[in-house]
């Protein structure tokens, strides 16, 4: 509050002196009578596009405006400006997971959505998706989610059948009931010399295993850091490693251009692959690639990595109707949408089963039944608690796997620097 | 009435012409280092101030092997692209400096490297210095040198920057001297000649020693803008946590790890503490710059 105290003067001085009606008046000013505009902000795909047309045909007076950032972490650090500067963000805002998690520390930043009567909606969201969105006393609810990272493993159908693997998915995921009879697929893999790694990095790989083994990571439910007692983290470390000194990884940094071109020219054979990264891959692979792609269950039992919320920041000046369209976006119908147009998993258990989802084939990936392979992904998953500082903590583990991988640390050096650094971020 | 406005006018408007630049530079330039130190001083996270704690963040930082590997990237870069741009540059002024055929198209073409986006030229370096179909390793590969993993380590992801940095500023610099050449009379080195001094003679008795205030303005200049390096080694790093600079922060830049702390891991204090001793750095380095090229000034 001090923050927007300070600056408030400060700004309508500028725009005097500047006497720049344009930069100073902002989006707000600029609409006409009897119409109200929405600013909904948004990082990388949420397909929500048409939602907006059939929304705005049936709310006449409402005008949606979405506000896209193409990566997760350009996004962040602009949300915090917005946040703290308390203007900016819009009316509508997307929380990925880990910042959602964050953000739990100041909910009067955000519109109590219970307050809008989101209360009779909780029957629509999976259960612990919900409660990731309420505070712990169950008095205010920040978010609403849309969808859930349900994990699968992706693969290579050209570069399998080069190894002499099966490509069929239901016998490619009969290959690794286990993350241990991943490792030895990755193996026989690796003798057959295709020039391609068995999977891109370790990072996916690793958190992959580690939101399987536990039901917290980094920080026990009390927010104490865990890393170096948690049993989880080291197990999925350890195995980790194990793949790396086996040769699988092709140490291509996800996100980077090598990463990009590597789904181009068919450099690693498997990656696993969060629902909302099909799109990623189809969209990095291009059309040339079609059918060579195929989605199996992944090793282990089911697992989520991601997903997001939608939030009514308290600085928009349309509260009550930024809540009605976040709780039309998370609606069950909202989230089926979503899920057609660029296939973000619903976290919406009637929306799983909808024939829609559940039938649901996609065509690039070899029309792999994307919608039964994710839903019982989802359902075979126990949520997982993530401390307050869980993504700063991941992006360090992650480093000292490459380091390892780039042959720079020991695996006992890389560890000891992994939960070394952790305590500094955490302390 | 009129006498008094006249009065007013007289005293008034001069202040008043300047007044825009003072007055935005006090909103953009005084309120936030000021804003910044005092944020330095309070535990500041995601959820706003915790409470006055202090020079805590600086003893922390003090104590931080992460800052200090941070300065030493910085200081590192530093030198590795200045020194070789700066030297280039002046070569390069010298030789525009001839009579040549073509002399505008050079002078123009040695521009285009600044007017070209820092992102373009970042993701494009990071192609050349890729590790798995980059030039560099390409041509290596010629020679039979096995291929360079240039993230993976200190010294080559410090060549791999540092070109990047070089190659976009030599031009710059390079017209800087070229100006001021021009402006070095004649007839010195008309005496030179009959007293049958060489070309290079006259290059180091002459030239260099004319044109110290610009090497002296493009090694400040230079220095501040390596102290503050940041959107190159960001680049270069890629990825989805690039902003730490390679795995085990081999390019890290003191700017680089001022936003980590800041936005990545929301300890806005402690950042801030951060970005002051790049202030206080920036300072010292102007300062050691300034009286090293004054004795050498001296000298001459």
């Amino acid at each position: 509050m001090r923050l927007r105290g300070r600056r408030a003067p400060l700004a309508i001085g500028v725009c005097a002196l500047l006497v720049a009606a344009t930069a100073c008046g902002g989006a707000d000013g600029s609409e006409e009578p009897g119409r109200t505009t929405l600013v909904v902000k948004t990082f990388s795909q949420f397909g929500y596009q048409d939602l907006y047309k059939q929304y705005e045909s049936s709310h006449p007076g409402i005008k949606i405006k979405e506000e896209n950032i193409g990566k997760l972490g350009d996004y962040t650090p602009k949300l915090q400006q917005w946040m703290a500067s308390g203007s900016g963000a819009g009316d509508v805002v997307a929380l990925e997971e880990g910042i959602l998690i964050q953000f739990m520390a100041r909910p009067d930043k955000f519109v109590n959505l219970l307050d809008h009567g989101a209360s009779s909606l909780q029957g629509d969201f999976l259960e612990w998706k919900w409660k990731q969105g309420l505070t712990s006393d169950g008095a205010k609810l920040v978010g609403l989610g849309t969808d859930v990272g349900a994990q699968g493993m992706c693969y290579r159908t050209d570069l399998f059948a080069k190894a002499g693997l099966p490509t069929d998915r239901d016998q490619v995921g009969a290959l690794w009931p286990t993350w241990d009879a991943y490792l030895a697929t990755g193996q026989r893999f690796m003798t057959a010399r295709t020039g391609a790694s068995f999977f891109d990095s370790s990072g996916s790989v690793y958190l992959n295993m580690l939101m399987q083994l536990s039901d917290h990571t980094y920080y026990d439910t009390a927010n104490n850091l865990v890393i170096d007692t948690n049993p989880a983290v080291k197990a999925a470390w350890d195995k980790t490693v194990q793949m790396i000194q086996a040769g699988l990884s092709g140490n291509i940094a996800a996100y980077s251009p090598q990463w990009n071109a590597g789904f181009k020219n068919g450099r690693f054979a498997t990656i696993p692959c969060p629902s909302w990264m099909l799109g990623t891959i189809e969209k990095q692979s291009g059309p040339e690639n079609a059918g060579r792609w195929d989605v199996a269950k992944v090793p282990g039992n089911g697992a989520v990595r991601g997903g997001s919320f939608l939030a009514v920041p308290t600085q928009s000046k349309h509260q009550r109707e930024a809540a009605e369209l976040v709780k039309f976006l998370t609606s069950p119908l909202g989230q089926m949408a979503a899920f057609k147009a660029v296939n973000n998993f619903p976290s919406s258990p009637k929306a799983i089963d909808e024939p829609a989802v559940r039938n649901f084939t996609n065509a690039y990936f070899n029309d792999a039944p994307v919608g039964k392979i994710f839903g019982d992904s989802v359902k075979a998953l126990k949520p997982v608690y993530l401390g307050p500082d869980n993504n700063p903590v991941n992006d360090r583990v992650t480093n000292a796997l490459t380091a390892i991988e780039q042959g720079k640390l020991s695996p006992e050096a890389a560890w000891a620097n992994a939960v070394a650094e952790a305590k500094r971020v955490a302390g | 009435m009129t006498r008094l406005l006249d009065r007013l006018d007289k005293v008034a408007s001069p202040y008043l012409f300047i007044a825009p630049f003072f007055v935005i530079f006090g909103i953009f330039g005084l309120f936030p280092v000021g804003y910044t130190a005092w944020v330095s001083l309070h535990a500041w996270d995601i959820s706003g101030a915790q409470g006055f704690v202090g020079l805590d963040n600086f003893v922390t930082l003090f104590g931080d092997p992460n800052f200090w590997n941070a300065i030493v990237n910085t200081l590192g870069m530093l030198i590795l692209s200045t020194v070789p741009q700066l030297v280039i540059a002046l070569i390069l002024a010298n030789a525009l400096n001839q009579r040549m055929r073509g002399l505008v198209f050079y002078r123009l073409g040695v521009l285009a490297p600044i007017v070209t986006s820092v992102a373009a030229v970042g993701i494009v370096f990071s192609q050349i210095f890729d590790r798995d179909a980059g030039l560099v390793n390409g041509m290596l590969h010629l020679v039979g040198v096995p291929p360079i993993d240039w993230h993976a380590d200190k010294w080559s992801s410090w060549i791999a920057i540092s070109t990047m940095v070089s190659w976009r500023w030599i031009g710059y610099n390079a017209l800087i001297y070229l100006a001021a050449m021009q402006a070095v009379p004649r007839d010195l080195y008309e005496a030179a000649e009959i007293d049958g001094a060489t070309k290079a003679r006259q290059f180091w008795a002459i030239t260099v020693p004319m044109i110290r205030p610009a090497v002296l303005f493009t090694v400040i200049v230079s220095t501040i803008g390596g102290t503050q390096l940041f959107t190159e080694p960001l680049i270069f790093g890629q990825g989805g946590f690039a902003i730490s600079g390679g795995s085990l922060r081999q390019f890290q830049t003191v700017s680089m790890y001022m936003f980590e702390k800041a936005f990545r891991d929301f300890d806005y204090g402690y950042g801030s503490a951060v970005a002051w001793m790049i202030f206080v750095l920036i300072m010292l380095l102007t300062l050691i710059n300034f009286l090293l090229t004054r004795h050498w000034g001296g000298r001459a």
